[in-house]
């Protein structure tokens, strides 16, 4: 709780955060927060400029921008958020078998990991995309077969290091069960790890989801998207680069607040950084962890 | 350390037939019938029943499963990957050419990228919280927080639309590479040359810098040695990167439509080009493992403790 105390002190941590759940509530209530409907045409409000009923403009079919952005929310951050919980909840189920449990069974997980993980993330979601067909779905299923392993194979790194520990030796000795062991000693150690993990692939994922959709493989129109608003705004670029800049600002503000936050939560969760100030600065904000995997879109 | 070369490059073997395995069932998941695929494709006007039982059998549909994937995997060894559904042409004669322009791109992009991250990871940890530093990684946190499509839009909306310098698609002239090497570069710089950085406070902090400066060393030899040790962890993560950045040229090929693979596959994803987009997996997935086999041995060369274990 101390260190959830530090978190909300860090200022930048506390307006990213705003940023972030302020995003999701607004997905989540875009039917009532919209202030018109997204999909709907008004061929003579073509590229019409901010006024009070259409706050941030209209798009080439006369289309509301603000409503599009903000039921854009559902697919490019709630969908990636739901798929990141799945990945994470495999991948966190795998990582502890593997890491508590070792053995011949760890090898057989991590032998399947290897596999999953030799597979290039974009290609491996491009081929998949390819067979099952063009969809948010399909993408969103490709996630989730991408990631989990490498969520397992970081979880299971993790719980690897506390498995040998003397607490957990001696617990184990008095005959406590498994179930109970992970529970108590091992899940409250590892959640920094899965929180920074999962935080700093939600901001990859979010991207290259809106890099799919940018490519027409994504979400179908007449549905909202970013990558897709995006994408259609860069046809009309030379006349009307404006269109770029709501969807651009806004995913760059979102990607950006999930980065802070993520920095922020791994200074706050990391023990050793935890009390030596001078380290803390060194650790520096611009920094994000795991870049291993990371694919940028 | 031969030893080392051969048993890791023996471990390639299986995790490419696996590979190979996994793709030919990728295909087999597909909803759709190939045989009906083809004749669609074809644009043949009406479809029987009659049809669609002899294009199976051209197709070699009428295989038992196992028979047909190693069918498959032989010809895909003689690079034979079968005929675009829409086109006709043999696959590898669309694959090969893409193949190498995404190799061009990428390998220069990985130059550019290598030499951005150590340059800037150099300079921001010599100015460490000094102004230098803290607006690079500023710039970087903007930079790596953008969508690189959007990136890419507006670098060709300035330097190509407003200025007129360079050419806003295509592979034609020594200009065409400029824009989409720099998209590539700084997206990727931006993320790894923290590492060179942090890699080099970390050693700035160690005692031999100390007792190098406390002899009086000059501070150019301390850096150089300085650099010589941080690089080691740099060096492991820029061979991981290769791989990477060769997977994800896909969004920056369809900006600036390079003919490269990540046009190839999108254009038969959406026509719907089965064999092509099977041998894209497959070329990009088995580069990918050729690629990591090298870079394990390179970190082994670099880094004899990583030799004994791990395998």
């Amino acid at each position: 709780m101390k260190r959830i105390g530090s978190l909300l002190q860090d200022r930048l941590a506390l307006l990213s955060l705003f940023i972030i759940t302020s995003t999701l509530l607004a997905g989540i209530f875009a039917p009532w927060i919209a202030p018109n409907d997204p999909e709907e045409v008004h061929m003579e409000l073509r590229f019409a400029s901010a006024s009070w009923e259409y706050l941030l403009g209209n798009d080439h079919l006369g289309r509301c921008v603000l409503s599009r952005l903000i039921y854009g929310i559902r697919p490019s951050v709630l969908g990636v958020l739901a798929v990141l919980a799945i990945s994470v909840g495999i991948g966190t189920a795998i990582g502890f078998i593997a890491g508590y449990f070792k053995g011949k069974l760890d090898a057989l997980l991590m032998r399947i990991c290897d596999i999953m993980l030799s597979f290039p993330g974009y290609v491996m979601t491009l081929g998949i995309i390819g067979i099952l067909g063009v969809g948010l779905q399909h993408i969103l299923l490709a996630f989730v077969l991408m990631k989990w392993s490498w969520f397992a194979r970081i979880i299971r790194t993790s719980v690897m290091q506390y498995a040998d520990a003397e607490y957990v030796k001696f617990s184990k000795t008095l005959g406590i069960g498994s179930l109970r062991i992970i529970w108590k000693h091992i899940v409250p150690v590892t959640v920094p790890v899965i929180a920074v993990t999962s935080s700093s692939a939600f901001s990859s994922m979010v991207l290259q989801l809106s890099g799919y959709s940018f490519l027409g493989l994504g979400v179908q129109a007449p549905h909202a998207e970013w990558g897709m608003m995006l994408n259609e705004a860069r046809e009309v670029m030379f006349s009307r680069p404006e269109l770029l800049l709501a969807p651009g600002i806004t995913t760059i503000l979102f990607v950006s607040a999930v980065h802070f936050f993520t920095d922020a939560l791994q200074v706050a969760l990391d023990p050793k950084l935890g009390s030596s100030g001078r380290k803390k600065q060194r650790k520096g904000r611009f920094q994000t962890a795991n870049l291993q995997g990371s694919e940028v879109a | 350390m031969s030893g080392y070369i051969f048993r890791r490059s023996l471990l390639a073997i299986p995790l490419l037939l696996v590979i190979s395995f996994l793709t030919f069932v990728l295909n087999a998941l597909s909803p759709m019938d190939p045989a009906e695929l083809v004749l669609h494709a074809q644009g043949v006007p009406r479809i029987t029943d009659e049809l669609i039982t002899a294009t199976r059998t051209a197709l070699g549909m009428d295989q038992p499963f196992l028979i047909r994937y190693l069918d498959w995997l032989f010809s895909c060894l003689q690079l034979d990957f079968g005929n675009s559904y829409v086109t006709g042409k043999p696959v590898w004669s669309m694959l090969g050419p893409a193949f190498l322009n995404t190799l061009e791109l990428t390998i220069l992009s990985v130059v550019a990228v290598i030499a951005a991250s150590i340059g800037l990871g150099i300079v921001c940890a010599l100015t460490e919280g000094r102004w230098l530093d803290k607006s690079i990684r500023g710039a970087a946190f903007v930079l790596t927080s953008m969508p690189s499509y959007l990136l890419a839009a507006l670098l060709v909306w300035y330097f190509s639309v407003k200025l007129d310098w360079l050419p806003t698609t295509g592979k034609e002239t020594v200009q065409s590479y400029i824009l989409p090497v720099s998209v590539i570069t700084i997206s990727y710089a931006g993320h790894y040359f923290r590492i060179v950085r942090s890699a080099m406070l970390m050693n700035l902090n160690e005692d031999y810098v100390l007792f190098g400066r406390a002899c009086g060393l000059p501070e150019s030899r301390i850096t150089i040695r300085l650099l010589r040790n941080s690089l080691q962890v740099a060096v492991s993560v820029f061979c991981m990167a290769i791989p990477i950045i060769l997977g994800s040229t896909v969004v920056i090929e369809n900006l600036f439509a390079w003919p490269g693979l990540g046009m190839l596959s999108v254009k038969s994803i959406l026509s719907r080009d089965f064999p092509i987009i099977q041998a894209y997996v497959l070329v990009l997935a088995a580069a990918f493992v050729v690629v990591n086999t090298f870079s394990d041995i390179i970190n082994a060369l670099i880094n004899p403790k990583l030799r004994e274990n791990d395998l």
